[in-house]
């Protein structure tokens, strides 16, 4: 049956063998992208063994999730992120996969298929699923290099590979596809026009009034959108150089990324003489005009419609691998919704929003958190839905939709969503998911109804990952996951596996994930993160909040304008509170040196303000305790008067460079660990950190600063600097561990500034060096620090930069009156009784 | 009859934030703005060690004690979750842009 089993790839002994042997009916799909390799799936989840199967794909690659192509252009995914079946699953399933190679004919009377390559192969049954083909306006300049589509990975390399030259792009069509590209190229630090012929963004997706709010939040994040905006040409000498408008406007650009549209692949149906219309044609089983040649996905054409989203694939692939198996259930069309992530914000919409005659609008608007909801009704009916900034009742509205319930009775509460709806307990979002019907979807990028996820927990899949590895339930764009954890909470109670961490109970996102989106989405604000991360609280809890600030001043430094309010009191404070309510101010002693200036400064500011104690602490200071919230901007300025500056004893940040006084004095010392551990100081103070930090220097191996139990850590030696990292003393001491040895004052430093920076970066807030180090691995951080050289210096003087911002003495600034109020009572006016 | 107390305005007092007020012979009360320009007011100590709460992260309608992160219901001055103990609250009203608390009982008997 296998005509071509004499290539190079094919010659094994074992394969020439397998096909005689092999007396299975042959399945070939022409196709390996999402539909045709859902289909393999649907069939062999039927019955593994009924066919053999070969597939061939245009590209070169294993199947991948091309709706996640988005992602992968914005950085937040890598492409083997994307991939829904690696190699394995096809060797596992003995299915041969000839990728790279396109089939360019089909010979129904031989049945038969050639690729590209000449390769011709023999079919029993032929899957056709070609998917789409980008639509290309015909403009003079089309063809110039540089203009290019959105559609496989190969153009997503293409505008990588743009965006790393910078400068300017144009995107044609404001559709999601469009948009998604305008938005991975911002992110990518290109300035993005979009050009759109229609009037507003997304017109078969969004009403108006939703598109506006789109557009204003892309113009936001710095992208020009041009609607109604039709272009004539793209010019260029050899290369395409920009894009001029039929009004004449013109908008240089190095690349021009087309996004109108697409249209079904169709032509090697259509030369193979399969009928073909808009798509081609098939059946309620898939099946075309030939009755051993099927078809399924973007390309086909089922009872006059054509589909361009994912979830109807999934229903056709169900249907298809039913026939196969002789099960007759038959496609009956889909009815379509779009939840869409469109640029790191939510769109839902549903049904027919147009309006009419008869129809009714709920609206709601929620300008401050960005949200706008409409639902339209009909005869008491959902007939459509538009969901901008809060989806999460999309699902919902979607299925009331599907299934034309009566809503007279909920219509009040309608637009509040399923929870305030559905009244009583189902305020409590498991009551919510426990309510949905089975066939709800749940998951709309992988097709996943709520009774599948229900099955496959019961099926022994007790975690969030064990259910996204199984069902693909919130496996792609993780809008679904508080849906699919609520799921397991009904169906397990108690018995749920949790996952990572959760950063807090405001969010069902982990510490790093959130750092991650912050810098993936340029988040700017800690509103913007909670708005964007789906938080379930209004503005968060004492646990998210410092988190968030920090995490944000960290990744926008000089930008981020700190919240007061998301601080620890100590930290709001500068100072620290005691169990009385009242202060204690530590000042900065640099290395632990002193003078007779400071200590009478000290010593004056204990009399005048009574402070009742006076203490050394353990980091080579001296600490005042017993002052009020009120004397606290007094007291620094008397503190500033005679050169101190705040010793953040109080903060998540660089505590104390702690030294004792090596070669300069000591007999034994080797290097003046004094003079190191001031400018270390200097280095260092005022940055923020995930938790406390504490610095060492120690003059000789007998170690008198405990250099070992400190976060970072020098011991000075004969021929240079012993570095050591992430100890500390406290509940569990924890010695370091040697990072390395460097010779000179100056690696030192340099080493120290890259560490500070990569813990900075990395740990999570309220980790200190030492669970950090033990997390991650000190190979780890010697790999980043130690034998990575670029990086470390990158690493440093990002260190560097961010320190330009922060070493302005905050006591400073209150002494000179900033934030008066958070030291001053309000003032009673008492007025008469009534 | 109660007696009112002018304190201020709604901008003397920060976003989620807090301020203190002392009358007289009485307890210090924190008077809470919230994230959606809420003001509560409830004696400055926590139920648990007598924190500051006027200190302390003010998240939704309920704040956090800077001492040992006791959350307290604005609302009602109770602790949340599984700690137990209550604050007193003092009502607060609003009137022609300034902010009023009523005058606490026991200082009214005392006068």
């Amino acid at each position: 049956m296998d005509f071509q089993n004499n290539g190079p790839e094919t010659a094994s002994e074992e394969q020439l063998f397998v096909p005689s042997e092999d007396v299975r009916e042959h399945l070939v799909v022409v196709g390996n992208g999402m539909a045709g390799c859902r289909a393999v799936e649907e069939l062999l989840a039927r019955d593994k063994h009924r066919y053999r199967v070969t597939i061939f794909g245009a590209e070169p690659y294993v199947n991948y999730n091309r709706i996640m192509l988005s992602p992968v252009l914005a950085g937040e995914k890598s492409f083997d992120d994307i991939i829904i079946n690696s190699r394995d699953w096809y060797s596992d399933n003995n299915i041969e996969l000839i990728a790279g190679d396109p089939v360019t004919a089909i010979d129904r009377a031989a049945k038969t298929v050639t690729s590209q390559s000449g390769r011709t192969v023999g079919y029993d049954k032929l899957l056709i699923a070609t998917g789409s083909d980008p639509f290309i306006i015909p403009v003079p300049g089309k063809d110039l290099p540089g203009v290019i589509s959105f559609r496989d990975m190969k153009d997503v390399d293409t505008m990588l590979a743009a965006a790393d030259k910078g400068g300017n792009a144009v995107v044609i069509g404001g559709g999601l596809l469009g948009l998604e590209a305008a938005h991975g190229l911002t992110l990518r630090g290109m300035k993005v026009t979009v050009v759109h012929l229609m009037d507003s963004l997304m017109e078969r997706q969004l009403d108006e009034a939703a598109a506006w709010l789109l557009k204003s939040a892309l113009e936001g994040r710095g992208q020009t959108i041009l609607t109604g905006a039709n272009t004539e040409e793209i010019y260029g000498d050899g290369k395409v150089e920009g894009v001029r408008l039929k009004d004449g406007t013109e908008i240089p650009a190095s690349l021009v990324v087309m996004a109108v549209g697409i249209r079904p692949s169709t032509a090697l149906a259509r030369e193979a003489g399969l009928e073909v219309n808009r798509g081609i044609k098939v059946d309620d089983h898939m099946v075309t005009s030939d009755p051993d040649v099927l078809a399924v996905g973007e390309c086909v054409e089922h009872d006059g419609n054509v589909y361009g989203l994912v979830a109807p694939l999934w229903d056709m692939c169900r249907s298809l691998a039913d026939g196969l198996t002789d099960r007759h259930t038959g496609y009956r069309g889909s009815v379509t919704s779009t939840k869409l992530k469109v640029a790191g914000l939510d769109v839902f919409s549903a049904g027919d929003f147009s309006g009419g005659e008869g129809c009714e609008d709920i609206v709601l608007r929620d300008a401050s958190r960005g949200v706008y909801k409409r639902v339209v009704v009909k005869d008491d009916r959902i007939v459509g839905a538009v969901l901008y900034g809060d989806t999460v009742d999309g699902g919902w509205y979607f299925d009331m939709l599907k299934k034309q319930e009566d809503v007279a009775e909920i219509r009040d509460l309608l637009i509040f969503g399923q929870a305030f709806a559905s009244g009583g307990g189902a305020l409590d979002p498991k009551a919510a998911v426990a309510a949905l019907s089975d066939d709800a979807e749940v998951c709309g990028c992988n097709g996943v109804s709520k009774g599948q996820v229900v099955a496959c927990i019961e099926a022994g899949n007790c975690s969030l990952d064990a259910v996204r590895a199984t069902c693909k339930a919130s496996a792609s764009c993780g809008s679904c996951t508080g849906l699919v954890e609520n799921l397991l909470a009904v169906v397990l109670g108690d018995d749920v596996q949790s996952g990572p961490k959760t950063l807090c109970k405001c969010t069902s996102f982990t510490h790093d994930d959130v750092r991650r989106e912050i810098v993936a989405q340029n988040m700017r604000s800690i509103p913007e993160v909670m708005q964007l991360l789906h938080w379930s609280t209004p503005d968060g809890c004492s646990s998210c909040r410092p988190a968030l600030n920090y995490y944000l001043l960290c990744a926008l430094p000089g930008e981020y304008q700190d919240d007061q309010q998301s601080r620890f009191v100590n930290e709001r404070m500068h100072a620290n509170i005691q169990k009385d309510g009242t202060y204690s101010v530590v000042p900065r002693m640099w290395g632990g040196l002193t003078n007779p200036r400071e200590l009478r400064a000290i010593a004056d500011v204990v009399e005048k303000y009574d402070a009742p104690m006076v203490k050394v602490t353990g980091g080579q200071r001296l600490d005042i305790f017993g002052i009020k919230k009120e004397d606290l901007p007094a007291v620094w300025a008397d503190l500033n008067a005679a050169g101190m500056v705040s010793g953040h004893a109080y903060g998540k940040s660089l505590r104390t460079v702690k030294t004792c006084v090596g070669s300069e004095w000591c007999r034994f010392g080797t290097q003046d660990s004094t003079g190191l551990g001031v400018k270390i100081e200097r280095m260092t103070w005022g940055s923020w950190m995930p938790h406390k930090f504490k610095i060492a220097a120690s003059g000789c191996p007998r170690n008198c600063a405990e250099a070992t139990i400190k976060d970072f850590g020098v011991v000075c030696v004969d021929s240079g600097y012993e570095l050591h990292v992430g100890g500390n003393g406290g509940i569990h001491v924890r010695a370091t561990d040697l990072l390395c040895k460097v010779t000179t004052e100056q690696e030192a430093m340099d080493y120290c500034a890259a560490f500070i920076q990569l813990y900075r970066e990395e740990a999570r807030y309220l980790e200190r060096t030492a669970p950090w180090i033990e997390r991650v691995g000190v190979d780890y951080v010697k790999q980043r620090i130690v034998e990575d050289e670029a990086g470390r210096e990158a690493l440093r003087s990002r260190f560097l930069y961010s320190q330009s911002f922060s070493q302005e003495d905050p006591w400073a600034q209150r002494a000179a009156g900033a934030d008066a109020e958070l030291h001053q009572p309000l003032e009673p006016i008492a007025i008469a009784a009534e | 009859m109660t007696d009112w107390i002018d304190i201020g305005t709604l901008a003397d007092i920060p976003q989620r934030g807090a301020r203190t007020v002392q009358i007289a012979g009485e307890k210090e009360i924190a008077v809470f703005r919230t994230g959606d320009d809420h003001v509560f007011a409830l004696v400055n100590e926590c139920p648990h060690k007598k924190g500051p709460l006027s200190q302390g992260i003010v998240h939704g309608y309920s704040v956090a004690c800077p001492l040992h992160n006791w959350n307290i219901a604005l609302k009602t001055g109770e602790a949340q979750g599984n700690d137990e103990g209550c604050t007193p609250t003092i009502a607060v009203r609003e009137e022609g842009g300034r902010i009023l608390i009523a005058r606490p009982a026991s200082l009214k008997a005392a006068a």
